[in-house]
């Protein structure tokens, strides 16, 4: 199923240049470039051919790995690719880090205390975070910490090979990204795990005698917790797509910035391959999602659960 | 959600006569939202009365001033009136929002009754097909589409309806693979009715409800998707002004005035908060099963 996805994903991004009115080569070029030149990049994207050929090649290169040239600089997208990706990755992996460390262990304590003054904060939290999106986060970050306190770096990687300057260009992004997570998996939590609290194979363990230590993290938690993973496959497509913010926000040269680049500067080609590199991602992190939680509940049969 | 309980007062009589929005108001939170959804409703509708000028007049000596007498939010780059510009900016967000979240609505709807009702190999190539636009985060594939129909406020309505139409069709295909096994559509179907008949009139009002609370919840969420891409300069063309446009302007000068970013975030946290609250007490008034689903 997951390959049939990919294969179709790949096939609809080839043949998009051609169901979308407009010529490629003239919108890379501007309405006023020669035929000639319009011409020769049409046939250096192959866009003279038939378009199952064009297809055909497409989704053959793919296969191989060979994301195609970038047209001006006749550099390989790999190349390209190689170097927007690990930012990219980084960034998203240590905003899920954040979120899941701090979202998780805050619903749980949230579920066992429930209105205690640390739930009802962290409901509040929940409620006014759920609805900032990423960007509105990033430029309110870069705005406080970054312009006016100036405690932290607005823009950029950081020097080249210094890790702790790295770091420290990594945490506004980061939170950015994060924020409103926490939030939203310590309500997830907090939900899942009351309901599950009241089933009554936890109450059997209780009343066996099993400490309440034991039953909540051996038993409860894992339990609980599998409508929390499904929800993180599903938000790492979210994530992804907040990324391209912040990236931009924070001028990281990631994946988002690569891909808003190339359409400021019209170059499809790119703008394809990095949208069918972070699709590719994105399915590839729903797929670990799903293994994620058969192994938390094997009573989930894989390809059934996707019914 | 938690309802107050108070003792028989006359305002929550008069809430016991309003059906559906009395229970919604009687929670503190939808009666939040219902305030801020109203006033956003209010603002779109009377955006002409309310705007104390025109959202393109520029008063260049005046750029990025903070708010004063003359302008109560401040001034943009080009001394152009914030709050004008904020308030017209609603007329954006929801003219996006509504004609996106119908597309989709109607697109996953037709998709999910299909593919429910017919079932066997168009089933399946219905679930391939939105299993592939799935397969795309929602910036990503608007970020494809809309580099290649450039920016215009009808490409973006077109490109937010589409990638929002696989969560409709997957709860209608979901709630139409329940409801057709019903009994009474079985006796329909015996008495020799056409499937369109079925269809359009045992298997549909049964399956539009939750559908309708979904767009509901959506519409915020398509609020700041559409403000995300003007944000990106894919949404409308300068001088409309669109809350994301408006951020974006902010970014660019952000060392020189905090001000357009800070009223145009907080308007866009605002608005969506109150959509969101009015949405999620709605859900829980009207189908108290799905309650929970979101992390509430």
């Amino acid at each position: 199923m997951t390959v049939l996805v990919l294969v179709i994903v790949t096939i609809f991004l080839a043949v998009l240049v051609h169901i979308v009115p407009g010529d490629p080569a003239v919108t890379l070029l501007g309405p006023r470039a020669k035929p000639d030149t319009i011409a020769r990049i049409r046939a250096e994207m192959g866009l003279d051919d038939p378009v199952f050929i064009q297809v055909r090649d497409f989704l053959w290169r793919v296969l191989q790995g060979d994301l195609g040239e970038d047209i001006f600089t006749n550099r390989p997208v790999n190349e390209l690719v190689g170097n927007a990706l690990p930012h990219t990755l980084i960034l998203a992996w240590s905003s899920l880090s954040l979120a899941v460390l701090t979202g998780i262990p805050l619903g749980v304590y949230s579920a066992t205390h429930p209105d205690s003054w640390l739930d009802r904060v962290t409901a509040l939290f929940s409620i006014s975070f759920i609805t900032v999106p990423s960007y509105v986060a990033g430029l309110f970050l870069l705005l406080i910490f970054a312009v006016r306190l100036q405690v932290l770096p607005a823009i950029g990687l950081g020097e080249g090979g210094d890790l702790v300057d790295y770091l420290r260009h990594l945490i506004l992004p980061t939170v950015a990204l994060a924020v409103t997570w926490v939030g939203y998996l310590a309500r997830l939590v907090r939900a899942s795990l009351l309901e599950v609290m009241n089933e009554t194979y936890i109450r059997a363990a209780m009343a066996a005698g099993i400490s309440q230590r034991l039953v909540l993290y051996k038993y409860a938690l894992k339990n609980a917790l599998i409508p929390t993973v499904a929800i993180l496959g599903v938000g790492i497509g979210k994530l992804m797509g907040g990324a391209v913010f912040v990236e931009i926000i924070f001028n990281r040269p990631g994946m988002g910035t690569m891909i808003y680049n190339a359409i400021q500067a019209r170059n499809y080609p790119i703008v394809r391959a990095g949208v069918l590199v972070v699709a590719f991602l994105f399915v590839l992190a729903n797929l670990l999602a799903d293994f994620t939680y058969t192994y938390l509940d094997p009573r989930i049969e894989l390809g059934k659960a996707q019914r | 959600m938690e309802y107050i309980e108070r003792p028989t007062s006359r305002y929550r009589l008069v809430l016991d006569r309003i059906p559906i929005l009395g229970d919604v108001l009687r929670s503190p939170l939808g009666a939040l939202g219902f305030l801020i959804v109203l006033g956003f409703l209010l603002v779109v509708i009377f955006a002409d009365v309310l705007a104390p000028y025109p959202y393109t007049a520029q008063d260049i000596p005046a750029r990025l001033t903070g708010p004063s007498a003359e302008y109560p939010l401040g001034t943009d780059q080009l001394g152009r009136d914030l709050l004008s510009r904020l308030i017209y900016g609603s007329r954006i967000a929801l003219g996006v929002a509504l004609p996106s979240v119908a597309i989709a609505l109607t697109g996953g709807v037709l998709l999910g009754l299909v593919a429910g009702y017919a079932g066997g190999v168009v089933d399946d190539i219905v679930v391939v097909l939105i299993d592939s636009i799935n397969a795309f985060p929602a910036v990503i594939l608007a970020l494809a589409i809309l580099a290649l129909l450039g920016p215009a406020l009808i490409n973006e309505i077109f490109v937010i309806g589409l990638a929002w139409i696989p969560g409709y069709a997957r709860v209608t295909r979901a709630q139409v693979l329940s409801v057709k096994e019903n009994v009474y559509i079985e006796a329909e179907r015996s008495l020799g009715a056409r499937t369109s008949r079925i269809i359009l009139m045992h298997i549909l009002p049964n399956v539009i409800a939750p559908l309708l609370i979904l767009a509901a919840m959506d519409l915020p969420v398509v609020i700041t998707f559409e403000a995300g891409l003007s944000f990106l300069g894919l949404g409308v063309r300068p001088p409309t002004p669109s809350w994301g446009s408006i951020l974006s302007d902010g970014f660019n000068y952000i060392r020189q005035s905090p001000w357009p970013i800070t009223w145009a975030g907080l308007t866009l946290i605002i608005t969506t908060l109150g959509f969101t609250l009015f949405g999620e007490t709605l859900r829980d008034v009207l189908d108290p099963r799905l309650s929970g689903t979101r992390g509430f």
